[in-house]
């Protein structure tokens, strides 16, 4: 249920019963931030007139850890790796592929086909995870704690397949300028296989516990609405885009390494059960790229060749003085790092355009005219980690 | 009463002293305020989920600092937080404790060379009980963190105020 | 379009406002605009029809020692799928740039982040304070020049 923002207080008085007219007036609620639902530390400032929002003013900075000092201070472009892990930590793989990206591109290095493939398989896993912990927790913001258990469940087996590889959970340092760190274990093939024939009937299970759930749709259908062209000019990205039904994703429209040699789709939301670009059809988003990431997985599993994973990774590195720009497609939307070189050994300035920093200045557009506990929904629904918002 | 009343012979009456029933009371049901800063949080989080289970040590997570007996301070401490956090501290009824998690909020962790903005260690602004290393800690770690803490509630007094 | 031709059409619109166009030599080929007439440039990237710059990727600002700052704009197209680099030099001193966030609603926390970590002032920008540190935080971390502060609000900043 939405009211006209701007038919408050005076414009718009209650009546009781028996003729009385009521006055309400706004106020300033704050949704601190320690909260259970903001997903991290993120304050926002909600201006409300009862229960509805009429204003939202984000206030963010509690977790910045100043990532582009770090990397301005490391004497090695490869010591900056373990710092674009802390950024998004939930995405980590597909941090670490950006910067390296972006450093292969200062230097000019094309890396074997068997890092390639490797590289693809560990972001679709880190895209399965990262999806996971983001639909589990947004379960648990709309009032639903099954799905969260389950999910931490499977989440738990990819971190599995991520410790046998390079002995971390979470931040992994695996991802280097020019190869990896380890080669996979002897092992890895299957298990990973086995995965997937465990996880792609696991999807169904949650669709029919949470996706279709009646009060799931009643709380997130209709609710956050955030149309196409406003999207594209606030530089929305991932499935805050896709949602809105804009069919564009950087592994096919600007693409990189070799996501192009396998066959996937690109899911868009459709207004299935609300409107096109709502809260629900962000989720659906990312329960069909799920689908597609393990479509992505088996294939690439099928076809790795073998190789040394290690050999095009530079002694020293030292690349000519020159800036690039490169972009990819991390769970959250597009991951972008400018990458200054001065000819030095350290980076000379390394900005990181993080997708949940962009995605979140929206949220003031969409969350106008909703309900405090709608924030919430819609809140949930951008996806954000403070780690990239705040660097 | 499943196992306690195997321990006396089928009789119904224990005798024990004030500071052992209190004690095994407070560290049997550590409440935790959900204080999640950073990618600690996550490995809270997945401490909390069902592999590692912390419900089964009376450990579940309360969104109010009033309601919470343990802040676990998981993540980076940001000046701008700082003060924050100090307020939930003292927000927080005693008996109260504080177990850092993670190398930030231990010492700074790896921002503590250059972080203009990092608070190095949380313990500059409120007083830590047990520090858990690790970037991050496995959920492993974090358990031996909280039994680290039971015990040392155990060895609690009466006679002397110590939380 | 390509960027030999995207750059020609904007020397033959701006003449000197455009005051190097580079390609040779670096990965990212990119154009040098002045300072002041920035707005008028992205409002015509954004509203030619050939060029329908509508996305802007990222925003940044750089410090390049010898007193001069800088901003970064990385443009893109969801039309034409073309992209651009956009620079600009400031002096040190008084680092002063119109805004672009009447075209590009996200320019506006970028910006936002640009005065906060450099001190560069957008000009009518509808809310320019600090986003990611604390409103009185003493400084510019991101310049080069920048000392850290000792205490902050009372609490030890270095190790």
């Amino acid at each position: 249920m939405s009211v006209d923002p701007t038919e408050t207080a005076n414009t718009a008085p209650l009546t009781t019963s028996t003729g009385r007219k009521l006055r309400t007036e706004e106020m300033v609620l704050n949704m601190g931030p320690q909260h259970p639902s903001t997903h991290g530390v993120l304050r926002l400032e909600l201006v409300v007139d009862g229960e509805i929002v009429v204003d939202v003013i984000p206030h963010i900075g509690y977790l910045h850890r100043c990532f582009e000092k770090h990397s301005e201070a490391m004497t090695n472009y490869q010591q900056v790796i373990p710092y674009c892990d802390r950024l998004d930590y939930l995405a980590s793989m597909n941090m670490d592929w950006a910067y390296s990206l972006a450093g292969e591109k200062l230097l000019g290095i094309q890396v074997p086909e068997r890092v390639e493939y490797i590289r693809v398989i560990m972001a679709e896993l880190q895209r399965i995870a990262s999806h996971l912990l983001a639909l589990g927790t947004y379960g648990l913001d709309v009032g639903a704690f099954t799905p969260f258990l389950l999910m931490f469940r499977d989440r738990e087996k990819i971190l599995d397949l991520f410790e046998m590889t390079c002995g971390a959970r979470l931040l992994y340092n695996y991802i280097w300028i020019g190869g990896v760190s380890h080669d996979l274990p002897p092992d890895f093939i299957p298990k990973a296989k086995a995965f997937c024939r465990y996880f792609r009937p696991n999807i169904k299970e949650f669709n029919d516990l949470l996706t279709f759930n009646e009060i799931f749709i009643k709380r997130t259908a209709s609710i956050g609405i955030l149309p196409a062209d406003v999207a594209v000019s606030y530089a929305c990205s991932g499935p805050m885009l896709r949602g809105s039904g804009v069919k564009f994703d950087l592994r096919k429209d600007d693409p990189y390494s070799i996501y192009d040699r396998f066959e996937w789709d690109v899911p868009v939301g459709t207004g299935e059960v609300g409107t096109v670009g709502d809260c629900w059809d962000r989720y659906m988003v990312r329960i069909r790229e799920m689908e597609q990431s393990l479509n992505i997985i088996e294939q690439a599993l099928d076809r790795i060749p073998q190789g040394d994973v290690r050999s095009a990774i530079p002694k020293r590195i030292r690349p000519p003085a020159g800036d690039v720009y490169v972009r990819s497609e991390s769970p959250r939307g597009e991951i972008g790092f400018y990458l200054v070189s001065d000819g030095t050994a350290s980076p000379y300035r390394l900005k990181a355009r993080s997708p949940a920093f962009v995605n979140l200045s929206v949220c003031p557009e969409i969350c106008r005219g909703y309900m405090i506990a709608d924030i919430v929904a819609i809140v949930g629904s951008v996806d954000i980690v403070l780690g990239e918002v705040d660097r | 009463m499943g196992l306690l009343d195997r321990q006396f012979n089928n009789s119904n009456v224990i005798i024990t002293s004030m500071e052992n029933l209190l004690n095994w009371a407070r560290l049997s049901s550590l409440w935790q305020m959900q204080f999640g800063l950073a990618c600690c949080a996550i490995e809270m989080m997945a401490a909390a989920a069902s592999h590692y289970d912390f419900d089964r040590f009376g450990v579940i997570p309360r969104a109010t600092p009033r309601q919470s007996d343990v802040m676990i301070v998981a993540g980076t401490v940001t000046l701008k937080m700082a003060s924050r956090i100090k307020r939930l501290y003292d927000q927080m009824s005693e008996p109260r404790y504080v177990v850092s998690m993670g190398s930030c909020s231990n010492c700074g962790g790896p921002y503590w060379e250059h972080g203009y903005h990092v608070l190095k260690g949380v313990d500059r602004v409120i007083p830590v009980d047990v520090y858990v290393p690790g970037c991050p800690p496995r959920p492993e770690a974090l358990m031996e963190g909280i039994i680290k803490l039971q015990e040392k509630i155990r060895r609690e007094t009466l006679v002397r105020k110590s939380a | 379009m390509t960027f030999p031709e995207i750059a020609r059409k904007l020397q033959d619109a701006f003449g000197d406002a455009v005051v190097e166009v580079k390609s040779e030599g670096v990965p990212d080929p990119h154009v040098k605009i002045a300072p002041g007439r920035i707005h008028d440039i992205a409002a015509a990237l954004h509203g030619d029809p050939d060029l329908r710059f509508d996305y802007l990727m990222c925003l940044s600002g750089v410090d390049h020692g010898r007193e001069t700052l800088g901003v970064v704009y990385h443009l893109a197209s969801m039309t034409h799928r073309h992209k651009l680099t956009l620079k600009t030099d400031l002096p040190a001193a008084d680092p002063k740039i119109p805004t672009v966030s009447d075209l590009w609603p996200t320019a506006n926390w970028h910006e936002r982040e640009a005065w906060d970590m450099f001190g560069i002032k957008f000009e009518n920008h509808p809310d320019l304070r600090r986003i990611l540190l604390p409103e009185d935080y003493p400084g510019h971390p991101l310049r080069k020049d920048f000392k850290v502060p000792e205490f902050y609000n009372g609490m030890k900043v270095p190790y």
